[in-house]
C-alpha cells in the first residue's frame, strides 16, 4: 500500500513537472510535505539543499530521498521508477510524432502558457524555504527571538552576489554553509 | 538504428558518466551529450540534436532524463532508451542513497545541523535569483496573458493552496487554447 502511494506520488511528480529544474520542486513539496506528510518542511528544505549540490535531477534525487526514508532501499526504486515512467513513455510518443510531421506548434502553445506559471509556483516553494530560513518557526511572527538574523543576513549577501557576478550556485551555497556554521555555532 | 551488447554498453556508460557529472541537473547535460554523441561518436547529427533538445525540454520530467532517453532510442530504439534511462538515473539513485542513510544519523549533530541552516540561506537566495531572472523575463515581454497567468497561478498556490497539478493543468490549457486561437484566425485571415 505505501509502495503503491510513493509510485503514485512520484508518478504525479514526474508527470506534472514540465520545465525541468526548479518545476518539480513545488509539486514535490505538494506531494511529499503536504499530501502525505512524509518529510517536515525542514527536511524538505535540507533535500533542497542536498538536491542542489549532488549530480542528478532534483526530481529524481528527491524520489531515492523520499523512498530510502519511508521504505528503505526498495522504496527509492519504486519511487525513482514512478518517476521517470510518465516522462519515458511521453517523450518517445512525442520523439515518434516528431519525427513523423516535424511540428509541435501546440506543445509549443502549451508550454508558453505554463512557463509564466511555472515561475509563480517556484517562487511559492521558493517562499516557503525562505520563511524557514528568515523565521526560526517557518511561520511569520514578527518577534525578536523567532527571526534568524544570520539567516537573513547570508540570505541578502548571498543574492546580492548571485545577481552581481553570477558565480556558480553550488560554490554559494558553500560558502553561505561555511560561513553560516561559524555563525551558528559561535553565536 | 544500431545493435549490438557493444552499442549498449557504449550507451550505459556513457549516460551513466554524463549523469554523475551533470550538478544542479537541467539544461547541462544537453553540450555534454551534444559532445558525446555527436562530436565524439557521430552517431546522431548535429541538426538532430537540438530538435531533440527541444522535445526533452517541452516533455514533463526531468530534462536530463528526457534527453538521455531521446538519445538512447534515436541510436538504438526503445532497448537503447531503456540503458540510458538506466544509466542516467543510477548515479543519483546511488549517491543519494548513501546520503540518506548518513543523513538520518548525522540529521541532529549540531555542525551539520548548522551547515545545513547556512546552506539553506544559499538555496533559498538561488531560488531568488532564478525567480528574479525568469519572471523578469516574463515581465519583459509585456504581454498580457503570460503576466496574468504568472500573477494568478502565485495567488493560487501561495494564498489559497491550490494543488499545483490543478495549475498546471489550467495554465497549460490557456497556453495551448491561446496558440491555437491565433493559428486559426491567421489562417482565415490568408
Amino acid at each position: 500500500m505505501l509502495m503503491l502511494e510513493l509510485f503514485f506520488s512520484f508518478f504525479q511528480i514526474g508527470l506534472f513537472s514540465i520545465g525541468g529544474g526548479y518545476a518539480a520542486m513545488p509539486l514535490i513539496q505538494n506531494q511529499v510535505v503536504q499530501l502525505h506528510s512524509w518529510l517536515s518542511m525542514g527536511e524538505f528544505a535540507d533535500l533542497v539543499t542536498i538536491a542542489e549540490m549532488t549530480p542528478g535531477p532534483i526530481a529524481i534525487n528527491s524520489a531515492t530521498f523520499v523512498g530510502n526514508r519511508v521504505a528503505g532501499i526498495p522504496g527509492a526504486l519504486v519511487a525513482t521508477l514512478g518517476c521517470v515512467l510518465p516522462s519515458s513513455i511521453i517523450v518517445i510518443a512525442l520523439a515518434w510524432f516528431y519525427f513523423k510531421y516535424r511540428n509541435l506548434t501546440v506543445v509549443g502553445g502549451v508550454l508558453s502558457g505554463l512557463r509564466p506559471a511555472v515561475v509563480a509556483m517556484i517562487a511559492s516553494a521558493g517562499l516557503s524555504i525562505l520563511l524557514l530560513n528568515i523565521f526560526w518557526s517557518g511561520t511569520v511572527v514578527w518577534t525578536l527571538e523567532n527571526i534568524n538574523f544570520i539567516g537573513i543576513g547570508l540570505f541578502v549577501a548571498a543574492l546580492f552576489v548571485l545577481r552581481k557576478w553570477k558565480p556558480s550556485p553550488i560554490l554559494v551555497m558553500f560558502s553561505c554553509g561555511l560561513i553560516g556554521t561559524a555563525l551558528y555555532l559561535i553565536i | 538504428m544500431k545493435k549490438g551488447l557493444r552499442v549498449y554498453w557504449q550507451l550505459f556508460w556513457s549516460t551513466f558518466t554524463i549523469s554523475a557529472c551533470t550538478f544542479g541537473g537541467g539544461f547541462v547535460i544537453i553540450p555534454l551529450l551534444k559532445k558525446k554523441f555527436v562530436t565524439d561518436l557521430h552517431w546522431i547529427e548535429e541538426k538532430e540534436m537540438l530538435d531533440l533538445a527541444a522535445i526533452a525540454q517541452s516533455s514533463p520530467g526531468a530534462i536530463a532524463v528526457n534527453a538521455s532517453i531521446l538519445v538512447g532510442y534515436r541510436v538504438a530504439g526503445i532497448p537503447g532508451a531503456l540503458v540510458t534511462i538506466v544509466g542516467t538515473v543510477l548515479p543519483p539513485l546511488i549517491i543519494i542513497t548513501a546520503i540518506s542513510m548518513c543523513y538520518a544519523a548525522v540529521r541532529d549533530n549540531a555542525v551539520v545541523a548548522a551547515l545545513l541552516k547556512g546552506m539553506q540561506s544559499g538555496v533559498a537566495a538561488v531560488i531568488a535569483d532564478v525567480v528574479i531572472s525568469l519572471g523578469g523575463d516574463v515581465v519583459r515581454q509585456k504581454k498580457v496573458l503570460p503576466l496574468l497567468i504568472m500573477v494568478g497561478a502565485f495567488v493560487a498556490t501561495w494564498f489559497f493552496g491550490v494543488n499545483v497539478m490543478y495549475i498546471v493543468l489550467v495554465c497549460g490549457t490557456l497556453g495551448g487554447l491561446g496558440t491555437f486561437l491565433k493559428e486559426r484566425s491567421r489562417k482565415e485571415l490568408m
